[in-house]
Order: C-alpha cells, then structure tokens, then sequence
C-alpha cells in the first residue's frame, strides 16, 4: 500500500518496461520485485550461459572431427566436457523454463498480480547469478577447472587437484535458487489463483510447472547435502564417501541420482508443459484430455522420483534393486506417452496453424519421443548394460534435454515473445532457422545413436578409426545447429531493437489469461482480478474467436 | 480509496500462504537432512559393531542434557507466541529471550563436547581416528557433519529468534499480526525435531 | 481484519496444553534414555526411533499447531515424509538388511 500507481497523462497505464517504481532505470530492473522484470532479467542471464554452453559443445565436437589430437589437449578435453555438462544442466535446462517462463506467466495465466513471495522471486535470482559466477571462477581460477564430469562421482571427484570445490558450492548455491522458485510457485498456485479458477480450470502449463515445483522442493536438498559433503569431505577430510575411509562409492551415486533422475523431471515437465499450451491453439482444438494430462503430469513428478537406480545398473547393485528400477522405469513410461498421445488426438482434424511455435511444438513430440523411447531401451536390464556410457547414452539425453525442453524453451519463447515484448519478430526468419536448428540437431546427435550402439564410448578423447565417419557427421551437424542457434537468437535481438511496435493482444488466438491484457502487460498485469468461468482451450467448432471465457466487470 | 492506488500485488495479508511457504521451506531442511539419515542409516547397517563400540565414545548425559535443553526451548517458543495470541507483548519478548538463552545454553554443551572429543585426538583426519577401523571413522564423520549442520541451523534460528525479539519490541509484530513470529517458531521446532533424532542416533545405540 | 483474526483463533492453544506437551516429551525423554540402558538386542534402534516419532508427532501437531491448520498442510507434510520413507524404501532394496 506504500506505492501508489504511475498514470499516464492519457489515462493509460504504463507497461512493465516503461513502468517507474521507486528505484529508475537500471536499479529499477535490479531492484525489482515484479515478476515479469525477474522473468527478463532470467532470461539475460540463461540466455548467455546457454550460449556459453553452446560454445563448449561447439569446440569439444570440433576437436573430434577427426581421431587424435585436433585442436586442445585431452585435459582440457575433459574440463570442457565437465563445464558443458555442468553449465548447461544447472544454468540452463534446469531453471530454463521455469524461471523465464514460469515467472512472466505463472501469475498471469492464474490471474494473479505477482507471484506470493516476490522478494525471494528476486533473491533466488541473485542466487542464481552468484552460483553462476562461482561455476565461472572455478574455470579461472588456477587449479584448473573440474574434471569430474558433471555427476562429480566419488573417488575421483575427493582425489582431483582441479577447482571440484567452487563448481560443488556453485551446484549447492544453484539448487538453494531452484528449491526458491519452486516453493514460491506452489505457495502461488495455491493462494493466488483467481476467483473462479478451479484446479481443473487451470491452464495445462500451470499444471506443469506445479508438479515440477514439488520435484524442485523436494529433491533438490538431496544433491543439496549430496555435493555439501563431497565439499566436507574434502577440505576437511571427513570419512563420508571415500572408500579408502570406510565409506561406498556406489553410495554417493544413489544420494546424487535421488536428485539428479528426478531433475531430469524438472527439465522436461516444464516443456510438456508448454507444449500442451502451444498445441490447442494452433490446432484450433479444445485440448483432448484434460484431466489426463494434467494428472500424467503429477504422476511423472511422482514416478520420476522412484527410478533414479537405472543410472546405476552397471554400478554393483543388488538383484532385487536392479529389477525394482527397471520395473518402474518402465512404469514412468507410460503418463510421458499419455501426453504423447493426447497431443497427437489433439491435432488430428484440427486446423493446424504451421506457426514457429508449432514448428517447434511439433519438432518436441517427434524428438521426444525419439528420446523417450531410446530411454526405455535403456530401463531394460540387458540392453544397459551394453550401451551403458557409450554415446547411445549421450544421444538419448540430447534428443529428450535438448530436443525436448530446448525446443520447449524456444517455442515458448517464439510463442510469448511478442506478448512480453510488444515486438513481432521476422516469422520468415524464424521458420528458416527452425529448420537450420532441426535438421543441425539430427546430423548431430543421431550419429550418437549408432556409434554408441557399435560401441563409442561417451566423453572420449579418441577413437579408433572406423568411429571416424559418424564423428564427422555429427561435427558438420554441430556446425548446421549452431548457425542455426545464431540466426534464431539474431533475429529475436534485431525483433528488440526494431521500432516497430506491436500491440495486438492476441495474435495467435489463444484463449488463456495472457492474451486478454495488454501487449506488453501494465506493471499490474491485471487492472482488476478477473473471474474465470469456463475452462482453458475451449475451441468450439474451430472458432478463432477469444476473450470469451472470462468476464471483467 | 480510488482504484488505480489498490493496484499494488498485495493489498491484503494472507497468513496462510505465508506459513504455507515456510512449512515448504521446513521440507528442503527435512531432505536436507534427509540426505544424512540416509547416509547414517546404510552405514549403520554396514558397520553395526563399530558403529556400537564408536557410540560408546559420547557422553550420554551430555546429550540427554541437550535433548532436555532444546525440548525446554521449544516450549518457550510456543508460549512466546501464545503470550502474543494474548497481547502479553513483554511475556512474549521474556519467552523468546529465554529460547535464545537456552539455545546458547545448548551450543555451550556442545562446544565442550566437541572440545573433549578433539581433546582425545577424534576429528577428521587426525592420527588417533585413522587408526580406528573403518566404521568408527564413518561414525565420527558423520557424527561431526551432522552434528556440526545442526549446530549451525541452531545458530540461524538464534540470530532469527533476536530479529523477532526487535520486532515484537518494535511492535512490528502485534496480537494481530505475528505470523513471522509464527514461521520463526517453525523453524526452530524442526530444528528441535532432527536433534530429537540425532539423539538417539548417536548417543543410545550402545 | 476480522478474516485475519479468524485464521489466528483456532492457534490459540492455552500455556497449560504446551507445558503438558513438554512434560511429555521430557518423560519420553527419560524413557528412551533408560530402554537404551537395559539392553534390548536388536530392538533397541526400533525402540528409540518409535519414540522419537511419537515425540517429533507431538511437536508437530502440538508446537507447530499442525493439528489446528487445515487438510492441505496436512497433506504436504504426508507428502514430504513419504518422499523421504519411498527414498529409505528404494535404498535399501540395494542394501539388503543382513
């Protein structure tokens, strides 16, 4: 109640960008507390550790074009390979979705005016910021950066010299900022949704990013106090892991895959997500199965927490656990292809609006299920352990974290770029680099699928001879995505900096909360809490007509 | 009051969503935690003798004090809130000062208990433990970690249980409007009940 | 206001049920404490740690009002502690009990 509302002279309220509060200009973005100000100053900051990652990935495929040593030597080989892994789980896919797009539209596809604590919203930005910062001290500093890989596996990770430390503390400081967002997220869904807006009334993307909060919340202590004692254990020499102390090696896998399987939920929930917000619409289509898919998403959050033991099955596990895990990997299987399903029924005799964020909808399901299904060949027992740590692996995880949230990610963003920005990007330009970003990501990660299968082993510096093919593939492939990469980001900055304004609330059709306010929405997002009668996506008989289903009096 | 001043996010208190999110915040200490109990469960079972014979090594007065301690604690701070329920804002102050003095009392036993150990050449890495069998070196290292990321939660929820004393005297909280009094509350009585698990954990399993 | 007065009443646990509450947990204190001296065997980690729940429920529902807050809080915490018991479940399955 301190503040009261800048008004324009016309009558007409400010936006979120324009919009001064009691800090201006830059303060005024770093001191915020608005949600969508946060959602911005995420995507800032994910977008350049992303293209940091990209850079990463983009040198470690060129030195294997061709066998031996091309352009680094193999310890450097591996810190690459740590820092690609590391920055691109924990700064990008990980709060990707959630912290850009959670936070522009959670509160507003609710109808709320902010998410519940938006002061913590702005602390577990800055704690994302500082992890980010330590991860990037631990490459320069001297010592060298971590070589462990992401998974930090116990011996090496307490016996290597490099800077494992600073990248632990980065991971701890990361996972406190994730564990913020989503218990905020949760409080929001709960408190703040607007009168009217039932659990089933609420948008499929809520859903989503309800489920993965719950995942957030509570897996994330684990890994928490997972690399906080490999942190301990070696500075101070505490017997907690190391088997030459007494401690289990195998032990340490299972504390980090309790977090880390379940994480893999929080990448791709979010991205469900968003697919099943962007397929109605364009489909013209009420979505097929509701309830369904809303619930598959709590039943992934619930299942996907119970199969961490399949990264593991080469490991020395007991019998009767590796036939637990395989089970219920299957078992998790099943709400994933639910949504699957619902999707494709959704589309079929609906009125398909070939937009870029379809392009990229449509890109997920195919790669997904790519992905998925790669996934369960590996939940079975046999087939693991032949393509345990082979490039099988590292194949499989790029088509469901890549060419599934990654695309998530960018079809919400080619999706509500306009609403949060007020500016229309080129569409031609963006179709062509959907199709750079497609066809680069299958020359280079398929490759993966058939090398592991003849035996490539992941995260090698070398390879024998008749692997020299498909490394020269995916190479060249890696060359198609990032051009790709770069022409879709260019021609999202060169959207920023035009003139051109666009203000039409709802240029695609949809029928959601976001597309009935302003474009780019006043500070408040919502003059008055609007009261919300009917259901999300209730497309009847193709009609593209909106703002039907709410009422503000 | 027009319409355009009522626009700011949070015209109204909700108490209960505030408490909704500590109790989520109460959950990642549970796991946090969590994580250690598993850790100390498997070994337990890995190590059962030394684990046994490693026990004997702390003093079960020591701790049966402690647990006494932060019990005793706890209930000074469920009757610093009641006493604010009533607008005894002065009772309320005195009950929270006596947690904080208890929680002091608590870290003082510890310090002495710690320094005893130490004394006796126990901590990571010295001579006298690495010379031990396996199992007791795990014992005590998890004896310290746990231990140790207790003590410290102990020391946030003092520092946490002084800014409310301030606030209450400050009148900041009222009869009417406690609720981070409550989530302070909360947080210490989660802290009380990992002890209420380390205890026997550690100390009675002789 | 009165909304707010309203969420507040139904905490207001007299002085009397809290140090009842606390000579509770004292007395399991002592009972604890002196089963671990008798030497029960095996059942001794059982033992303790079913008192140390009976005392954590207390200071739940008692201190933490968790009995006068409504069903979803309920249900949260019913949650969070089946995370933690599927988690000890799963592992253990690698760790069978000797």
């Amino acid at each position: 109640m301190s503040e009261t509302i800048a008004v324009n002279s016309n009558g007409k309220h400010p936006n979120y960008i324009e919009y001064q509060g009691k800090h201006k200009g830059l303060a005024g973005w770093l001191l915020t507390t608005d949600h969508k100000r946060i959602g911005i100053l995420y995507l800032i900051a994910i977008t350049a550790f992303f293209l940091t990652g990209v850079t990463f990935g983009f040198l470690m495929r060129l030195e294997l074009i061709s066998p031996g040593r091309t352009i680094m030597d193999a310890q450097t080989y591996n810190s690459f390979f740590t820092l690609h892994g590391v920055i691109m789980i924990f700064l990008f896919v990980v709060p990707g979705i959630p912290s850009i797009f959670g936070n522009f539209f959670l509160p507003i596809l609710i109808g709320a005016k902010d998410v519940f604590f938006p002061k913590l919203n702005l602390l577990s930005w800055y704690l994302y910021i500082f992890g980010g910062i330590l991860a990037i001290i631990s490459i320069l500093l001297p010592g060298g950066p971590a070589d462990t890989g992401w998974t930090f596996y116990i011996p090496y990770s307490v016996r290597t010299g490099t800077n494992v430390d600073l990248a632990l503390f980065a991971a701890f400081v990361l996972g406190f900022s994730s564990i913020l967002t989503g218990l905020n997220f949760i409080t929001t869904v709960h408190r703040l949704r607007a009168p009217g807006m039932t659990w089933f009334k609420m948008p499929l993307s809520i859903w989503a990013f309800y489920s993965t909060a719950w995942v957030q919340v509570l897996a994330t202590p684990i890994i928490g106090i997972t690399v906080f004692m490999v942190a301990i254990e070696r500075i101070f020499k505490v017997g907690l892991f190391d088997p030459a102390l007494g401690g289990d090696p195998v032990l340490y896998q299972h504390l980090f895959w309790i977090y880390s399987h379940p994480a893999v939920y929080i990448m791709i929930l979010p991205a469900m997500g968003i697919i099943s917000e962007i397929i109605p619409v364009f489909a013209r289509r009420t979505i097929f199965g509701y309830k369904f898919i809303a619930m598959s998403s709590i039943a992934i959050a619930l299942f996907g927490s119970l199969v961490w033991g399949h990264h593991m099955f080469t490991a020395g596990m007991a019998d009767a656990s590796q036939f637990v895990f395989s089970l219920l990997t299957m078992v998790v299987a099943i709400p994933s292809a639910i949504k699957v399903f619902n999707w494709t029924a959704t589309l079929y005799k609906g009125s398909i609006l070939l937009e870029t964020p379809m392009l990229f909808a449509l890109a997920f399901i195919f790669l997904f299920t790519i992905g998925g299904l790669t996934g369960v060949m590996q939940g079975v027992l046999s087939v693991d352990i032949m393509v345990q740590d082979t490039s099988f692996i590292v194949a499989h995880f790029h088509y469901v974290m890549f060419g599934g949230t990654g695309f998530g990610l960018m079809a919400a963003m080619h999706y509500w770029f306009p609403k949060m920005f007020g500016k229309m990007y080129n569409k031609k330009v963006s179709k062509i680099a959907f199709w750079l970003i497609f066809i680069g990501f299958n020359i280079t990660y398929f490759p993966m699928f058939i090398m592991g299968w003849l035996g490539m082993p992941r995260r090698y510096y070398d390879y024998l001879p008749e692997f020299h093919i498909y490394h020269l593939i995916s190479t060249i492939g890696s060359w198609i995505l990032v051009s790709g990469i770069l022409l879709m980001v260019g021609n999202l900055i060169k959207a920023l900096l035009s003139d051109k304004k666009f203000s039409e609330k709802n240029p695609w059709g949809g029928e959601t909360l976001e597309w009935t306010i302003d474009t780019p929405p006043i500070h408040e997002n919502f003059l008055e809490i609007p009261t919300v009668h009917a259901a999300p996506y209730e497309y009847k008989q193709n009609e593209t007509t909106v703002l039907t289903n709410q009422e503000v009096k | 009051m027009s319409v355009q001043e009522q626009t700011i996010a949070h015209v109204h208190r909700d108490d209960i969503g505030t408490r909704m999110g500590m109790w989520l915040f109460l959950f990642t200490e549970l796991l946090l935690f969590g994580g250690l109990f598993i850790l100390y469960s498997i070994y337990r079972f890995q190590y059962q003798a030394e684990f046994h014979l490693a026990a004997k090594e702390l003093n079960i007065l020591v701790g049966t004090l402690n647990t006494a301690i932060l019990l005793t604690s706890s209930l000074t701070m469920a009757l610093s809130i009641a006493a604010i329920q009533r607008n005894k804002i002065s009772l309320s102050i005195f009950f929270q000062l006596l947690t904080i003095l208890l929680a002091f009392g608590f870290m003082i036993n510890k310090y002495f208990e710690w320094s005893a150990k130490i004394h006796h050449g126990i901590y990571p890495d010295s001579d006298v433990l690495l010379a031990k069998p396996s199992g007791e070196i795990i014992f005590f290292g998890l004896y310290y970690v746990m231990t140790g990321l207790h003590g410290v939660h102990v020391i946030i929820g003092v520092v946490l249980i002084s800014v409310m004393m301030r606030l209450t005297s400050k009148q900041v909280i009222t009869s009417n409007n406690y609720v981070k009094l409550e989530s302070a509350g909360l947080y210490w009585h989660l802290v009380d009940i990992i002890w209420i698990f380390l205890f026997p954990l550690f100390y009675l399993i002789t | 206001m009165e909304q707010i007065q309203e969420q507040h009443l139904e905490h207001n646990s007299g002085y009397g049920i809290y140090i009842l509450v606390w000579l509770a947990l004292m007395a399991l204190t002592g009972v604890t404490v002196t089963l671990a001296g008798i030497n029960l065997g095996g059942i001794t980690v059982a033992t303790v740690l079913v008192i140390a729940s009976i005392k954590s429920y207390l200071v739940l529902t008692r201190f933490m009002h968790l009995s006068s807050e409504s069903i979803t809080f309920k249900i949260f915490v019913g949650v969070a502690i089946l995370f933690l018991g599927i988690s000890f479940l799963l592992l253990f399955s690698d760790y069978p009990l000797l």
